[in-house]
C-alpha cells in the first residue's frame, strides 16, 4: 500500500504544502499530524497543493476541511479533483460551523444508596401485594412455566448438591477428627458434623448454590426480557409482573430449597460416615451419636431456614433482573447483583435466625 | 498493511457477482437460482415480501452465511474462500444498528479507524465526528447507544459502516423506522456518497419512494417462487412487468 506524503516549500511569503499519494483513511496516518503542524506554523497565505494527490475519501476530505476551518481566508487549494471537490462541498454543508463540541468526560453513574434501597423495599412490597392478590390473578399463572423453573432450579442442581454435601461432610469429619483425637473426643465428631450440617451448613450451602445457579439465571432471564421490552409489553397488556414473573420463580425457589438442603444434609452425613468408618468406628456408634446430638427438630429448623433463604434469593434475583437498565451490559450486572445480593441476604438472615432461635431456646 | 479502499484500480471486476446462489435450511428451501451482477458504483436494491430471503441473501453476500448452492464474489474475491479480503472492502449497517453498547457514538465510529489505520487519536476523533455530522448526529456524539432513539441508532450505524469509506456498503433497511424527512435525507446521503466516493450500495428496503429515488436497479425475491421474480430498473419493472406480485408491489406504492 502506498502512503500519502507531503512536502513543504515556500513561494515568496506564502507556504505551500504539497500532498501526494492517496488521501484515504489507511494512507493518511503518516501525514496527518505533520500537515497540521506545518499549517499551524505557516506564515502568509497557505497553499494546499493537491496536484499529485490520489483519490480522496471522507477521511482525506476531513483533513482538508479542518485545515480550511483553521485558516479561513488564508487558505487556497490548487489541483483539487472534481470528485474530491464534490465530497468537500458535501461535507461543508453537513458540518455545523464553529468549533466542534468538546468531548465531555463521561460522568460515572454512581448508584444512589437511598434510591437503591427504596427500589428494593418497593419491590419487596409489590411482591407481597402480588402474593396476596394471587387468588384473583390465578389465570396469569402458567403451570408449564412453573414446572420448568422448578426443574431447572431443583432437579438439575441435585447432582451438584450431593457432591458438595458429600465432600463437605468428609472434609469436616476429617478436619475435626484430628484435633479432637488429642482429647480422646473423636467419637463426638459425628455429633459435631451432623449438628452443624442440619442447622447451619445444609441450608447455607444449598442457598449459595441456589444463588449462583438459579438467582443469577432469574436475573439474566428477566433482565433480557426487560432489554427486549417484553416486560414493557406485559405491563401495557395489563399483566401484573409480580404475578406473572416473580411469584412462580420465588415459589419455585422456596419449593426446591428444603429438598436441596436435605440433599446436602444426607450426602454430608454419608461423607462423614465414610471418613469415620475408615478411622475405625462402627456404623452403629456413629448413628447413635447422631441421634444423641440432634433429631428431627434440628433437621426441620434447617429446612425452615432453607425455605426463607429460597424466598430471599428468588426475590433478589427477580428484583435484579427487573430493575436492569438498557444494553447488554445491564444483564451481566443484574446477574452479578443477584448472586451477591442473594448470598449477603442469606448470611444476614442466618445471623438473624441464630439470635431468634437462641431467644426461643430452639 | 492492507485496508479498505486501497485495492489497485486495475482489478476492475464487478462489485458483486452472484452466481446461482441458493440457500436451504434442512429440507426447507429459502431460495435458489438467484443470479445477478452489481456493477461498481451502482445502487442496487433488494426487494421482496417478508420471509422471502432478503436478509439471507444479504448475509450470504457479507460472508455471515455460507450459500448452500452457487457462489458469490465481491470485487473478485470469493465470499466463502476469501472472507478476510472481502471484509476489508465492505461496510455493513445492520437492521437494528448493532452499535456497541459500552461505547459512545463517537467511539463506535472511531473503532474501525483504530483497527485498520495508524491515525493518531485526535485525527480519528475528527474523522469520526465528520461521519456523524454527515448523518446529522453532530449533537449526539457523546451519547451511549442506550440513550438515543432507534432512528438515531440507525444513522449512527451508517456512520460506523462509513468509517473507512469502504467501496461497497450494505444497508439493511436503512429507512425503516425513520421519519420521511430523515429517510429522504439518507437517500440523498447515499447518492452524494456515491457521487463523491464512487461507492457501491446494496440496500434492502421496502420504501418505494426510496427505491425510485436511489436504485439504479433492483432484484425482487419471492417466497412462493423460492427465488427471484424480477431484475431491472424500477421504473421499467413498474411499467412493463407482467408478474402479478411485481405489479402489485410497484402499483400499490405508486398510488400512495
Amino acid at each position: 500500500m502506498t502512503a500519502a506524503h507531503l512536502a513543504v516549500t515556500h513561494e515568496q511569503a506564502d507556504t505551500v504544502i504539497a500532498l501526494a499519494g492517496p488521501l484515504t483513511a489507511p494512507a493518511l496516518a503518516p501525514v496527518w499530524s505533520q500537515t497540521k503542524d506545518a499549517a499551524r506554523r505557516a506564515k502568509g497565505t497557505l497553499i494546499l497543493d493537491l496536484v499529485a494527490a490520489g483519490p480522496v475519501d471522507t477521511s482525506g476530505a476531513t483533513l482538508l476541511l479542518s485545515l480550511e476551518r483553521e485558516h479561513g481566508e488564508r487558505l487556497t487549494m490548487r489541483g483539487l479533483g472534481e470528485q474530491a471537490g464534490a465530497l468537500l462541498a458535501r461535507l461543508r454543508t453537513a458540518v455545523p460551523e464553529g468549533a466542534p463540541p468538546k468531548v465531555a468526560p463521561r460522568t460515572v453513574l454512581r448508584s444512589d444508596f437511598r434510591k437503591t434501597l427504596l427500589t428494593r423495599i418497593g419491590f419487596f412490597g409489590e411482591s407481597v401485594i402480588a402474593a396476596f392478590a394471587l387468588p384473583a390473578n390465578l389465570r396469569l399463572l402458567r403451570g408449564g412455566d412453573f414446572f420448568r423453573l422448578t426443574e431447572r432450579a431443583g432437579s438439575q442442581a441435585v447432582p451438584l448438591i450431593l457432591m458438595m454435601g458429600f465432600l463437605i461432610g468428609m472434609i469436616l469429619a476429617f478436619q475435626s477428627a484430628i484435633p479432637m483425637r488429642q482429647f480422646g473426643a473423636d467419637i463426638y465428631v459425628a455429633a459435631l458434623v451432623s449438628l452443624s450440617l442440619f442447622r447451619e451448613l445444609g441450608p447455607l450451602l444449598a442457598a449459595i448454590i441456589l444463588a449462583g445457579r438459579t438467582g443469577s439465571a432469574f436475573a439474566a432471564e428477566l433482565g433480557t426480557m426487560v432489554v427486549n421490552e417484553e416486560v414493557a409489553a406485559m405491563t401495557t397488556m395489563g399483566i401484573d409482573i409480580g404475578t406473572m414473573l416473580v411469584i412462580p420463580r420465588v415459589v419455585a425457589a422456596m419449593l426446591v430449597m428444603p429438598i436441596l438442603a436435605a440433599g446436602v444434609d444426607i450426602a454430608g452425613i454419608v461423607g462423614m460416615g465414610f471418613v469415620l468408618v475408615i478411622l475405625g468406628y462402627p456404623p452403629a456408634a456413629i448413628i447413635h451419636q447422631i441421634q444423641m446430638a440432634t433429631g428431627p427438630g434440628g433437621l426441620l429448623l434447617g429446612l425452615f431456614k432453607a425455605i426463607v433463604f429460597g424466598a430471599a434469593i428468588g426475590l433478589i434475583g427477580c428484583r435484579a433482573g427487573l430493575t436492569a437498565g438498557g444494553g447488554p451490559r445491564a444483564v451481566g450486572e443484574a446477574a452479578t447483583s443477584a448472586v451477591v445480593g442473594g448470598i449477603v441476604a442469606t448470611i444476614l438472615l442466618d445471623g438473624l435466625f441464630a439470635v431468634i432461635f437462641y431467644r426461643l431456646g430452639l | 498493511m492492507t485496508g479498505p479502499g486501497t485495492e489497485p484500480p486495475e482489478t476492475e471486476s464487478p462489485a458483486i457477482v452472484v452466481e446461482d446462489a441458493g440457500q436451504s435450511f434442512g429440507a426447507r428451501t429459502i431460495f435458489e437460482n438467484v443470479a445477478f451482477t452489481i456493477a461498481r458504483g451502482e445502487v442496487f436494491v433488494i426487494l421482496g415480501g417478508s420471509g422471502c430471503g432478503k436478509s439471507t441473501l444479504l448475509k450470504q453476500m457479507i460472508g455471515l452465511l455460507r450459500p448452500t448452492k452457487g457462489r458469490i464474489s465481491v470485487r473478485g474475491h470469493d465470499v466463502v474462500a476469501e472472507t478476510v479480503a472481502v471484509r476489508l472492502d465492505i461496510g455493513v449497517m445492520f437492521q437494528s444498528g448493532a452499535l456497541f453498547g459500552s461505547m459512545t457514538l463517537l467511539e463506535n465510529v472511531m473503532l474501525p479507524l483504530a483497527l485498520f489505520t495508524d491515525l493518531p487519536r485526535r485525527a480519528r476523533a475528527e474523522i469520526a465526528r465528520i461521519k456523524l455530522d454527515l448523518v446529522g448526529l453532530a449533537e449526539a456524539i457523546n451519547l451511549l447507544p442506550s440513550e438515543i432513539s432507534g432512528g438515531m441508532a440507525k444513522r449512527a450505524a451508517i456512520a460506523r459502516a462509513l468509517a473507512l469509506d469502504p467501496p461497497i456498503l450494505f444497508l439493511d433497511e436503512p429507512s425503516a423506522g425513520l421519519d420521511p424527512i430523515t429517510g429522504a435525507g439518507l437517500d440523498r446521503l447515499i447518492l452524494d456518497l456515491r457521487a463523491a466516493l464512487g461507492c457501491t450500495f446494496v440496500v434492502v428496503t421496502h420504501e418505494l419512494q426510496s427505491i425510485f429515488a436511489i436504485a439504479d436497479r433492483c432484484v425482487m425475491l419471492d417466497r412462493a417462487a423460492k427465488g427471484m421474480i424480477a431484475l431491472g430498473v424500477p421504473r421499467d419493472l413498474q411499467q412493463t412487468s407482467t408478474h402479478p406480485t411485481v405489479r402489485a408491489f410497484f402499483n400499490r406504492e405508486a398510488q400512495a
